[in-house]
């Protein structure tokens, strides 16, 4: 889980990547509180071939990483 | 097709759109090459609030004004106001006076760098290799863990302050405009007529927070991440200028007797350099600081607050530069702003465990 909640662009897309070089994960969820976040996070974990899933969850954006 | 190398079209159209933009605003009067430009547009705003006393760009630009307005009505109507901030406020103040200060050194931000380039400022170009160079520091910190805190959200009227104080100065543009100090002469008096800055800023205000687009993210996601997507924008307002200005006859390729600009390169470099590092670290060009700002976030709102104070001690202080060329003092300036940046970088960077 990486709670990137808070934070601006690009910090989230580099907090994931780091957790993806470190342990490359089969699923990795990610929280995010703004869209443009969410937006570039489903465009990274595209682009590192896992498939982007986003529910919204009160406010915040949670997606779910599957390779 | 690489997910990376993928156009997004609507960064693509904003582009388009504040190209265009800018060239309807120099044909209804702005400054040449000057369509668009949040450095010269806050030094503007900041002198016709008295802030400066600088007497030939004093002007309360609407441009300003409907950017964030305009960034304020589209995260409304969709959904993604929200009030937030917290992170850092006092040294984005700094930064974002920083970022003002190397702007005014080469006379632009990021954005009118691009607008002169496109008009064939081939000093512009030289900046750009400084804002690169600028950018690409800003990203080797990045890479090593720079990161302010995080921001929380706040109450709703934390995130209102821009807003509402940009509707209350054009109040004051339209209904006391005496109040305010407006230049006679210079750059400050070249303008359009205020409903068609207005309605530019508005309309541009909405696309760059619909499209996210930023000069700095552009260059510095292709450096991080090889994702070209915001350059895309960046290439889009370039072409859209540059196809302009061979159409109008406005295209003068050359070095000398550009408008608002000087030939001294190592400091067109410099400048840029010190504007692209500061707003890697601020993660975002001065548009998307007003963009954001209008999104609710404070702590962008500071740093607009900032850029108009630096704009302010540029130009109280002799710091920033004219078409004849830098100052001593502005030399002086970026030479300590380069200093302040590396101490902010690094006493930003992770503590070993």
């Amino acid at each position: 889980m990486v709670d990137a909640r808070g934070y601006a662009c690009p910090m989230p897309v580099i907090m994931v990547q780091k957790e993806v070089k470190k342990t490359n994960p089969q699923t990795l969820e990610v929280l995010v509180d703004n869209a443009c976040s969410m937006e570039n996070v489903t465009r990274f974990g595209r682009s590192q071939g896992y498939a982007v899933t986003v529910e919204l969850q009160n406010s915040d954006y949670k997606l779910t990483l599957t390779k | 097709m690489n997910e990376n190398k993928r156009i997004d079209w609507r960064v693509v159209i904003a582009g388009i759109m504040v190209g265009l933009a800018a060239l309807a605003l120099t044909l209804g009067g702005n400054p040449a090459n000057m369509g668009l430009c949040i450095a010269c547009f806050l030094r503007d705003s900041a002198g016709a609030l008295g802030l400066h006393g600088a007497a030939n760009v004093q002007y309360l630009r609407p441009e300003i004004i409907g950017l964030v307005l305009g960034a304020f009505l589209s995260a409304r109507g969709f959904r993604e106001w929200r009030a937030q901030g917290g992170s850092s406020p006092a040294l984005r103040f700094v930064l974002g006076a920083l970022v003002m200060l190397g702007a005014l050194m080469f006379l632009g931000c990021p954005l009118r760098m691009v607008l002169r380039i496109g008009g064939g400022d081939w000093n512009a170009l030289v900046g750009l290799a400084g804002f690169a160079a600028g950018v690409a520091v800003g990203v080797l910190f990045l890479k090593r863990g720079f990161t302010f805190r995080r921001a929380y959200p706040l109450p709703s009227a934390e995130g209102g302050v821009l807003p509402v104080a940009v509707t209350a100065g054009l109040f004051l543009l339209l209904l006391a405009p005496s109040m305010l100090r407006a230049s006679t002469e210079g750059p400050g008096a070249k303008h359009a007529i205020w409903y068609l800055a207005l309605g530019a800023g508005i309309l541009i205000g909405v696309a760059a927070q619909r499209s996210r687009l930023c000069m700095v993210g552009g260059l510095r996601d292709v450096m991080l991440f090889g994702d070209f997507k915001l350059l895309y924008g960046f290439v889009a307002i370039f072409i859209t200028v540059l196809i302009g200005n061979l159409a109008l006859g406005s295209f003068h390729p050359g070095f000398a007797g550009q408008s608002i600009a000087h030939t001294d390169g190592l400091w067109n470099f410099l400048g840029m350099a010190l504007a692209g590092w500061g707003c890697v670290l601020l993660s975002g060009c001065p548009l998307r600081q007003l963009i954001l700002a209008g999104e609710g976030n404070s702590d962008s709102a500071v740093t607009v607050l900032g850029m108009l104070f630096g704009a302010a001690l540029c130009h109280n202080f002799g710091l920033a530069s004219s078409g004849e060329g830098p100052t001593a003092y502005g030399k002086l300036a970026v030479g300590i702003g380069f200093v302040l940046l590396l101490v902010i970088s690094i006493a930003n960077l992770p503590k070993e465990d």
